[in-house]
């Protein structure tokens, strides 16, 4: 099994919730709240919970765009949680960040030639008639073609927009990419094509991925292993076969029950979370998900579950994991309204 | 949002500003207008028939001549000319006397200047034969020509207002700037320093900044300290608008990616920043220019704006501040107060100008719609 890349040990980023003229300290957002985890060298590990569970905040972290309150991240073996920014430079080349919205992650008064340049004169990569070669072959790379370097991203489309943050990440040759919901924001018909860029890429160059989204959906075929958050917190993370197939938490179930599949026999009864996603100022007690789960009893609301193995390789958040390898569980919940119409989750 | 859309708009955000800025003909009218009048207020030396402060006791309240292409007798003639006035029936009555036609001649001589206080001449663009002179705007009360006090006002009421957003919007970039990136105790003190002066109404901030100057200085002199009181007011509002723009500017996806490649943090400030904040200080500054104009004018009405011989808008206009003057020799009124109304007009349709053509809508700072 290759060495883990990145290694992530109890993560925690609370943030200040302020108040009042002279801010004083109100409360705070438990963004992300105790999160391990490991991506392995040349993996793609999907990180999918609710808008506002932490996913972004948990990548800006390891990304050290965000200053982590406590934890530790270890980058090919170094921690590089408390490096000081000026040691932390040559190692940004190796880690590198696709956004979320095409729009607000151009900066709209640079060509794409001179945003992309500049990412490889900041590294002393390329300058001059070596720079527009590269440039060139890095669009050529996310299939843009060479000329579209002397536009601006108005210009382009979303999904070429997206293709620019990509070529952007590539430009410094980097060994882990997070990818923050990089199609959440594109078109349906669009998605497919970046994923499959970003796939395409990733063989191609040996390239490690964190691969945030919202839904289980967008991640099933591109992601090794995927981690599932609620609220500040990883609460099931397995193989992605393993874990599409047979989920060990109610929250991963209700997930998957959310995906709209085409083949009747391998349908799903949809499952309807009841109540509103609670708010990561005031997390529920005990088991983060419990005001919201199908088979939550007594001991939830009281006792935190602990993130355990449950099968090899498999670990779930749940009290009661074991019982969802029983087929129906959940269907016989009687919180369950089964066959509801598909929305897409939060 | 796919592939296939077209684009919002194509090519350089200098193309598409262009483009927008044309259609806007009033825009265009205020931006021909004032380049004309900085033009001739760089050139005033030359423009002017007189220096700003020869005058001719026997020409007080003088009003202004009339241009004639047609003599009395209903001959053309094919250079305009000015009848000669002689004094009377009343004081600060005259004549015009249309047996003595006194022709307008063009590049004569006169007295001497230095061009952009540079290249010596004694050409004028047009004048008269001495001992007649020509006042097309009238005279004032001391006997000094209207216009060629107009001219050489506009030195000193025209770059009033452009020396003023010089230094109020250097400090108002600057601690902006420094107050959006920095932010804690630092963002603290220059916002609140900025809402101290924000919550004094602006009329005695000047009077009170003005006091603190003796109140007779040599003319330049006075117009620095004006500069200087009505930038130091100036800088606050707009601090403060620098300052949440660079804060959202610096949240924004394209500032954490420049982060992320390991871009050193001034040259995030300098490269992505404050290139976006351009548009708003290009309108800011187009459309705060009037205020430094009428700042002036407001100070000279006091009596301790740019002092006498020296000519300037706001102590031409100060005047005709008497309703005597306004009935009996209204051009006082009308020469200073047009050319007034007419910049702080051009001023304004320029800025609303800018502003649609510099929208970040078009130019794809936002969502390109
Ligand atoms: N700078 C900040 N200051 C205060 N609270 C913040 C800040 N950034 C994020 N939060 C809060 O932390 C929580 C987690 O935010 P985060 O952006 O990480 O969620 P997310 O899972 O990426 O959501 P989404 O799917 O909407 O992108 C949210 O409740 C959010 O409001
Ligand atoms: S611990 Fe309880 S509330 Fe939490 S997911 Fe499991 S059953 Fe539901
Ligand atoms: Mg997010």
């Amino acid at each position: 099994m290759p060495e883990p890349l990145l290694e992530v040990r109890d993560l925690i980023k609370h943030f200040p919730i302020r108040r009042g003229l002279f801010g004083r300290e109100a409360g705070q957002v438990r963004a992300v709240d105790g999160v391990s985890f490991d991506v392995r060298q040349g993996e793609v590990l999907g990180l999918v919970g609710e808008s506002g569970c932490g996913k972004t905040t948990t990548g800006r972290c390891i990304l050290r765009l965000i200053e982590p309150d406590s934890g530790t991240v270890r980058f090919d073996g170094r921690d590089i949680t408390r490096l000081p920014r000026r040691e932390l430079r040559p190692l940004r080349r190796q880690m590198q960040v696709i956004f979320q919205d095409p729009y607000s992650s151009l900066n709209p008064r640079l060509t794409v030639g001179s945003m992309l340049g500049e990412a490889l004169a900041i590294h002393g990569l390329a300058r001059g008639a070596k720079a527009r070669t590269r440039v060139a072959e890095l669009l050529d790379l996310v299939g843009l073609s060479p000329d579209h370097a002397r536009r601006y991203p108005h210009e382009f489309s979303g999904g070429q927009r997206q293709r620019i943050g990509v070529a952007r990440a590539l430009a410094v040759e980097p060994r882990l990419i997070v990818a923050d919901e990089p199609v959440s924001a594109l078109d349906v018909s669009i998605q497919a094509q970046i994923v499959n860029l970003l796939q395409e890429l990733q063989r191609k160059m040996g390239l490690t991925y964190l691969f945030v989204a919202h839904d289980l959906s967008v991640v099933e075929h591109i992601s090794d292993r995927v981690a599932v958050m609620v609220l500040g917190r990883i609460v099931e993370l397995a193989g992605a076969e393993a874990l599409y197939r047979a989920p060990r938490h109610p929250y991963t179930l209700s997930l998957l029950s959310a995906i709209p599949v085409p083949d009747p026999e391998r349908r799903r009864s949809r499952i309807v979370l009841k109540g509103d996603v609670p708010s990561p100022a005031h997390p529920p007690t005990g088991c983060h998900f419990h005001p919201r789960c199908p088979i939550a009893r007594e001991r939830c609301s009281r006792e935190e579950p602990a993130l355990r193995e449950v099968a090899p390789g498999h670990v779930s958040a749940c009290h009661f994991a074991e019982e969802l390898a029983e087929p129906g569980v959940l269907t016989r919940a009687p919180a369950v309204a089964s066959q509801a119409p598909p929305v897409p989750p939060g | 949002m796919t592939e296939a859309r077209r684009p919002a708009a194509a090519g350089s955000p200098g193309r598409i500003f262009w483009r927008q800025f044309r259609r806007n003909p009033l825009a265009l009218a205020g931006g021909v207008l004032l380049a004309l009048f900085y033009a001739l207020a760089l050139l005033a030396p030359f423009v002017a028939p007189y220096p700003q402060d020869e005058l001719d006791r026997s020409r007080f309240y003088h009003p202004p001549q009339a241009l004639h292409w047609k003599d009395a007798g209903g001959r053309l003639h094919l250079r305009p000319f000015v009848y000669a006035t002689v004094p009377g029936p009343g004081t600060f009555e005259y004549r015009e006397d249309r047996s003595r036609e006194v022709p307008l001649r063009f590049f004569v001589r006169g007295s001497r200047y230095r061009l952009l206080g540079l290249v010596p001449s004694e050409r004028h663009l047009f004048g008269v034969d001495p001992p007649a002179r020509v006042d097309l705007l009238g005279t004032d009360p001391a006997g000094r020509d209207e216009l060629s006090r107009l001219l050489f006002g506009a030195q000193v009421s025209l770059t009033v207002g452009l020396v003023g957003i010089l230094i109020s919007f250097t400090l108002g970039l600057l601690l902006g700037g420094v107050s959006g990136y920095l932010g804690g105790w630092v963002d603290g003190l220059i916002m609140r320093s900025s809402e101290v002066l924000l919550s004094i109404p602006g009329l005695y901030l000047i009077i009170a900044l003005r006091s603190a100057f003796p109140a007779s200085l040599p003319s330049w002199q006075v117009y620095l300290a004006i500069v200087a009181i009505l930038a130091l007011i100036g800088w606050a509002g707009l601090a403060r608008v620098i300052r949440g723009m660079v804060l959202s500017i610096r949240r924004s996806d394209y500032v954490t990616a420049a982060e992320a490649l390991g871009m050193s943090r001034t040259r995030i400030i300098v490269r992505h920043v404050l290139p976006n904040t351009l548009s708003f200080v290009i309108v800011a500054a187009t459309v705060s220019v009037p205020g430094y104009i009428l700042g002036e004018v407001f100070l000279s009405f006091l009596g301790v704006g740019v002092q006498e011989p020296s000519a300037s808008w706001g102590n031409m206009l100060q005047q005709a501040r008497s309703l005597t003057v306004l009935t009996d020799f209204p051009w006082l009124l009308y020469a200073p107060g047009v050319a007034i109304f007419l910049t702080v007009m051009a001023f304004n349709f320029l800025g609303d100008g800018l502003r649609d053509a510099l929208d970040p809508r078009r130019l794809g700072a936002g969502r390109a719609g």
